[in-house]
């Protein structure tokens, strides 16, 4: 099956390839295969497919990818408003979950 | 209360370490069925802590897993005839990928299990199997520098495990991604579909109470002979929403999960106004398809967060669009239908 995409040019992903020690662990960590590894350091090559999980940026010892990660999911995001706080799914509490 | 699926214990440096099976049954069954609907979700935990698979000795590799129960059950359904440790996390009873997301499957709480386990009295390596949509949480490289062990990212599903392993722990591209094929899709609906129960209420209550409106005012008789049909419209645009625009995702064309929605909105609504039930009158007619169709991208754009791609970037800009026009359709078509009322 053909991979899923969201919205064109809205992701925040970034990354520093002068900082990049090119350990590939972005590459191990990521679920939709964003990045590339060529000539010891990694690249960005599907920055469309990026979901924002912050796997990658969390797992980079050198600080070199940086995302403004959260959870993709409206009703987390209405709910963050009205509750004034990050947008956030009610998973880790006892309410039920959207995801 | 001891678990059905613990079957044993083995003694490790004077603690007791269970043994848990490998096999699914009936009751693991039906209680992952009742959790896709919602019932006992919040309960469906298994406590944190060390446990065995087959007979496994300081050389086993170490699985950590989440102690949502489903995450649980496939982990250990997917180590059948292996002799390997399972390490489970409290993740308050959520699932890997979203406790991930939350910071509960994280470095804190991983190092804090190493230590309270006292896993390096348990095994001899220093290797940590985790499910790689935990690296949401988890930064490898701090795990190592506060307990020694190496975490090693496995795949993404736990099916893919015994290939992984036989590979040298080595995920290759297909086991890294993450899919959201139709049986992802249909089994996240139940749960849905119970969770919006209150937005389904709320619009039918409205509709129906919209349907006794009459030029004298209100009608009960009115209220008995549309009431009915109204709820089955509103209940058939949250059928829209909730279970026909997840089935056909990939191939409603837009971006957007509101045009999802609004598309499969429509198409309840053709139904409706080729079974001669969509309305009498133009104003009607055009009242429910606002009414159906605002519904249903309503409920499709919430989909966003049981979707497997979508990012908070993308759905902050979708909403930001999105809402204001709902709010505008949903006020005509209410509107219309007052009036409608009001004048025939």
């Amino acid at each position: 099956m053909k991979d899923l995409v969201y919205l064109p040019d809205v992701v925040t992903l970034n990354l520093c390839e002068a900082t990049c020690n090119g350990c590939g662990m972005c590459i191990k960590v990521c679920p939709h295969d964003v990045f590339e590894l060529s000539g010891k350091k990694a690249h960005i090559v599907r920055k469309d497919y990026c979901m924002e999980c912050g796997a990658c940026a969390l797992n980079c010892q050198v600080k070199a990818i940086t995302v403004n990660s959260g959870v993709g999911c409206a009703a987390g995001i209405i709910s963050g408003i009205l509750n004034n706080t990050e947008p956030t799914c009610g998973c880790s509490d006892s309410k039920t979950a959207c995801c | 209360m001891k678990s059905a699926y613990i079957t044993g214990n083995i003694p490790v440096n004077g603690e007791v370490i269970p043994v848990v099976s490998t096999d699914f049954n009936t009751k693991d069954f039906l209680g992952a069925v009742m959790v896709r609907w919602g019932i006992n979700r919040d309960r469906y935990r298994v406590n944190p802590g060390i446990y065995a698979i087959g007979s496994p000795g300081p050389e086993a590799d170490v699985f950590v897993s989440a102690n949502y129960k489903l995450s649980f059950d496939s982990l250990r359904k997917n180590l059948k005839g292996k002799d390997v440790w399972i390490l489970v996390l409290d993740t308050k009873g959520v699932n890997v990928w979203c406790a991930a997301g939350k910071g509960t499957f994280g470095t804190k709480e991983l190092v804090n299990r190493i230590n309270i386990v006292n896993l390096d009295k348990i095994v001899n390596h220093k290797r940590l199997i985790l499910p790689q949509l935990s690296a949401t949480g988890v930064a490898a490289f701090k795990v190592k520098e506060e307990t020694g062990f190496n975490v090693h990212y496995g795949p993404v599903r736990a099916a893919d495990i015994k290939i992984f392993l036989a590979d040298g722990y080595r995920a290759d591209k297909q086991m890294r991604k993450v899919n959201f094929s139709f049986i992802d899709r249909v089994k996240l609906i139940p749960n849905d579909f119970i969770y919006g129960k209150f937005y389904l209420l709320a619009a039918m209550a409205l509709l129906f109470l919209l349907s006794g409106i009459n030029s004298h005012g209100f009608s009960y008789r009115n209220l008995q002979g549309e009431g009915g049909p109204a709820i089955l419209k509103v209940f058939l645009a949250y059928f829209a929403g909730i279970v026909i625009t997840p089935i056909f995702l990939p191939y409603l064309p837009a971006r957007f999960f509101s045009i999802k929605g609004f598309y499969s909105g429509t198409i309840i609504f053709l139904i409706l106004l080729f079974t001669r039930s969509a309305g009498d009158n133009v104003f009607e007619i055009l009242s429910w398809f606002l009414i159906i169709t605002t519904i249903s991208s309503f409920l499709a754009m919430n989909f966003t967060g049981s979707s497997t791609y979508t990012s908070l970037s993308g759905v902050k800009k979708e909403m930001k669009i999105s809402i204001p026009i709902q709010i505008g359709l949903a006020f005509t078509g209410i509107g219309l239908q007052i009036v409608e009322k009001l004048i025939y």
